[in-house]
């Protein structure tokens, strides 16, 4: 069979060599305190955290819950805490971690349901409030055609629109940690993301959400958002530039009252 | 609306950590950035003595002079010593981040941030050493 032969595959590094994994578990209807339950799995060459959580689901303890989906760092679904640093459990190499123990928990500043599972509401709502989508004073009609943009003006934003709402940014920053009202990295680089695209209107909406003490200013950039994201999205960045751009739009209404904007 | 969870038949309990008032130890990254954060205040302490010495300077030449002397005793040289080290560290991991908040364009191109932070770093060594030349050649 195919996917037999493809397991067998895999390389072994050293003749039988194991690493223990060190794995978050909260079952809530057994215990009210987390405990981490100790797993040995194989060292393959070419495994990821994932491989290996797999491997315990399939061979060790069924019971062990985590979210994960395409394996290739596109859907944010397996982000976790691997040795207290927040990162995609696909693209985090077993082999790099050894000689272990690896420990796994799962995001930290989110309440846990289970597991390695997060609860991520906070996040949806606060998504969502920053309508994270083209705003327009007056839609064009069809017979108008497209919106078109030119290379230029698509760089402005294409950045902030690598997201993939992977929550690592949110577990590893500490005011968000302190502050869970914080939006947010990523809920602020979303929101740039369509702030700066030409084709859209609606910044005066997000602005006022994000030019609040929840919204941009309770950011100290501490940094680490961008250090995590997978994506290159540098979502500290989006939140300085937040910040230049509000004061300085603050001065223009205080020196410029007439200017109407 | 997660900070207080509510909690349904599906989700009978949900655990959530609070962190540690030392939270900031458990990493170095975390350590260093409270270490930046605390530099203000010796930014904030040099402004004030600048501030006192402009108010000795009002009172007249003899209040000058006391305060002059109160500058060079030792516990003052030390301390604007220690200052001095904390400033530097402030100054640098302030221009070390100023890319992230400037997105400069010249034409369609975008102005590299180690230019950026490299125009900044240049900016404050010639003006520290102007500023140094002009009061010290006196």
């Amino acid at each position: 069979m195919a996917v037999d032969s493809l397991a067998g595959n895999a390389a072994v590094v050293a003749g039988g060599e194991m690493v223990t994994l060190e794995v978050f578990r909260y079952r809530p209807e057994e215990e009210t305190e987390p405990v981490y339950q100790a797993y040995e799995v194989p060292v393959h060459k070419d495994w990821v955290v994932l491989d290996a959580l797999n491997h315990i689901k399939d061979h060790l303890d069924g019971t062990l819950s985590f979210r994960w989906s395409c394996r290739m760092g596109v859907c944010g679904s397996c982000g976790m805490m691997v040795n207290g640093d927040a990162t995609l459990t696909c693209a985090t190499f077993v082999e790099s971690l050894l000689p272990g123990p690896i420990r796994v928990g799962p995001l930290e500043n989110f309440p846990v349901v289970r597991d390695l599972i997060i609860e991520m509401n906070d996040f949806m709502e606060k998504l969502e409030s920053v309508k994270p989508w083209i705003i327009r004073d007056e839609e064009k009609s069809l017979e108008d055609g497209a919106y078109l943009q030119t290379p230029a003006q698509l760089a402005d934003f294409k950045q902030f629109s690598m997201c993939i709402n992977c929550l690592l940014c949110y577990a590893a920053c500490p005011v968000y940690g302190l502050e869970p009202s914080f939006t947010g990295p990523a809920v602020i680089a979303l929101a740039q993301r369509y702030n700066l695209d030409s084709r859209d209107q609606g910044a005066g909406e997000r602005n006022a959400i994000l030019n609040t003490d929840e919204g941009i200013w309770q950011c100290t950039l501490v940094g680490e958002c961008s250090v995590v994201c997978p994506k290159d999205v540098d979502p500290a960045a989006a939140i300085q530039r937040y910040k230049v751009s509000s004061t300085l739009q603050w001065y223009q209404k205080l020196l410029m009252p007439w200017s109407g904007k | 609306m997660s900070a207080n969870p509510q909690h349904t038949p599906y989700h009978p309990r949900w655990y959530r950590a609070s962190m540690p008032i030392f939270w900031w130890m458990r990493r170095w990254i975390h350590a260093r950035f409270i270490l930046r954060e605390l530099t203000s205040i010796f930014v904030a302490g040099y402004a004030l003595v600048y501030l006192l010495q402009l108010r000795a300077l009002g009172l007249g030449p003899e209040a000058y002079a006391r305060f002059l002397d109160l500058l060079r005793s030792p516990l003052s040289i030390s301390l604007h010593g220690v200052s001095l080290v904390f400033v530097i560290y402030h100054s640098i991991t302030w221009f070390n981040l100023a890319p992230r908040a400037l997105a400069l364009r010249i034409g369609d191109r975008r102005v590299p941030d180690k230019v950026i932070a490299g125009l900044n770093f240049v900016a404050w060594i010639s003006i520290s050493a102007a500023l140094a030349w002009v009061t010290l050649k006196g």
